[in-house]
């Protein structure tokens, strides 16, 4: 990128899911749209683009954020995760089981944001209430599934992980 | 929604952060966490020839200690202001309000020198630091300024920030034996308050020594209540509830009408006492 100035264009190099990533964007371009238009992981959903329906949800630098509250261009030297990287090296398994296990999803739009989301509150916390649940997933919205369901699937998740500890950190 | 086009700069310190800005000119803005303004752009409610991006600028972040104060770097993002030991000490009532700002991804990035420079009428900082005595450091061409937070916040969405002036850091007494709150009513977590309180004080037996009561989410800017705080140092509960009629005058809006407001006003206060003297 040009390393003192103004510029419109900006050359950005990012670290994708693990790899290298280099493009020259509009300094307006969304880091949820480098992502899904230029790199071409559209996993990463785009709903309201104001912050506010957690759609567009990555991790950079091992934070969550959201993708449409942050510039490409603000992202370069940095490391982004998406849902794919994060299904691929592993990361979302006993997520991805539960949600299908408790139908946490429908029509699945929100789900790469909410299983993003779940992953960091389960980071911070192996057991999770179903209050601090709700309260960790209430900038995500769903338009299926009324939550419940989403909730459960946390939960089971967290169980599961807390069981798989317990039994001496095996995973079935 | 895509903003229109803008120029970027990503700033390396301090002085070129101020020279980028006197070179785009006053319509440019600082970019901090960008959780209010990218979304503003978005949504084309903000328009900008230039973005000046201080996310790299070295010590504008952090919280340290000296002498009777705790000094907060402008770019301190809300997550860290959550779980920093300092802040829990010294200004426990920044750290109550942290967690209540939006969605645990919106405080991995937001700060709260953006929070204060944008001065949103129901935000949880702005309240928070007039309730706390705090003073505003802010760095201009001409060297730095310091603004007391009482008379930071002028109106809607209006501060005392001049023209090409940086917010870099805030100043906030120690809290000592003064115990402090906030308190907030919201339909669901994250949201932008009906009516939030910050109350601070030295709390002996029944009254509330040099209470201050900050409201937020009834008016354009934060509204500080002199009379029940007047009411409080008495150790009158009622009348600090009866107080609030004068010292509040909320208009309605999305979230509720004038007489909506003022009921809830007085619930937090009654909330706000029970909790102070629970500590
Ligand atoms: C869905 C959603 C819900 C939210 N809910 C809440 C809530 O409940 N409570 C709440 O308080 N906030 C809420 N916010 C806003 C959030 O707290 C923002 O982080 C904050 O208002 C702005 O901080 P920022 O660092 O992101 O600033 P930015 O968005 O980067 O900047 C905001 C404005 O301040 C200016 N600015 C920023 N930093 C400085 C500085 N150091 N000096 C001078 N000018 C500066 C910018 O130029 C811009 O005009 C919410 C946001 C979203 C998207
Ligand atoms: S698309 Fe980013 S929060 Fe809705
Ligand atoms: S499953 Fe359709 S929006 Fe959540």
């Amino acid at each position: 990128m040009s390393e003192n100035g103004f510029a419109h264009e900006v050359d950005v190099t990012v670290i994708v899911n693990g790899e290298r990533v280099s493009r020259r964007v509009d300094a307006r371009r969304h880091l949820v749209d480098f992502l899904r238009l230029d790199v071409g992981l559209t996993g990463t959903h785009t709903g309201c683009e104001h912050g506010v329906c957690g759609a567009c949800t990555v991790q950079v630098n091992g934070d969550v954020v959201r993708g449409c509250l942050m510039l490409a261009a603000q992202a370069d030297g940095a490391e982004v995760w998406t849902v794919e990287g994060l299904s691929d090296n592993g990361s979302l398994d006993a997520l991805q089981k539960a949600f299908v296990e408790r139908n946490a999803l429908q029509c699945g739009f929100c789900t790469p944001g909410m299983l993003i989301t779940a992953a960091d509150l389960l980071a911070r916390d192996a057991k999770p209430s179903r209050e601090e649940i709700r309260e960790h997933i209430s900038g995500n919205y769903c338009r299926c599934t009324g939550y419940e369901a989403i909730v459960d699937a946390v939960e089971m998740a967290a169980g599961t992980r807390a069981g798989a500890t317990q039994a001496g950190g095996g995973s079935q | 929604m895509k903003p229109a086009q803008f120029a970027y700069a990503r700033a390396k310190d301090l002085p070129h952060a101020l020279a980028l800005w006197a070179e785009a000119g006053e319509d440019a803005q600082i970019l901090a966490g960008g959780q209010s303004l990218i979304a503003g752009l978005g949504l084309r409610l903000a328009d900008t020839p230039a973005l000046i991006d201080i996310n790299h600028v070295p010590d504008l972040a952090g919280v340290t200690e000296s002498g009777d104060r705790i000094r907060i770097g402008a770019m301190t993002r809300h997550a860290e202001l959550a779980r920093n030991p300092l802040v829990a000490e010294h200004a426990p009532a920044i750290a109550e309000a942290a967690p209540l700002i939006a969605h645990p991804a919106i405080q991995a990035r937001g700060t709260i020198g953006g929070s204060l420079a944008y001065a949103d009428p129901a935000a949880e900082f702005p309240a928070c630091v007039v309730a706390l005595d705090a003073e505003l450091v802010v760095q201009g061409q001409g060297g730095e300024r310091r603004i007391p937070a009482a008379d930071f916040f002028l109106g809607l969405y209006e501060t005392a920030l001049e023209p090409f002036e940086l917010l870099t850091a805030i100043e906030i007494p120690k809290a000592g034996r003064r115990r402090q709150t906030v308190q907030e009513l919201v339909r669901r977590h994250g949201d932008y308050a009906i009516v939030g309180i910050v109350l601070a004080a030295d709390v002996q037996g029944d009254t509330l020594g040099a209470a201050k009561v900050v409201y937020f989410g009834v008016g354009d800017a934060p509204v500080v209540a002199e009379g029940a705080a007047r009411a409080l140092e008495q150790g009158d509960v009622s009348a600090a509830l009866k107080a609030l009629n004068d010292d509040l005058d909320p208009p309605g809006d999305l979230t509720g009408g004038p007489e909506t407001k003022r009921h809830l006003a007085r619930v937090i206060l009654q909330r706000a006492i029970n909790a102070l003297r629970a500590q």
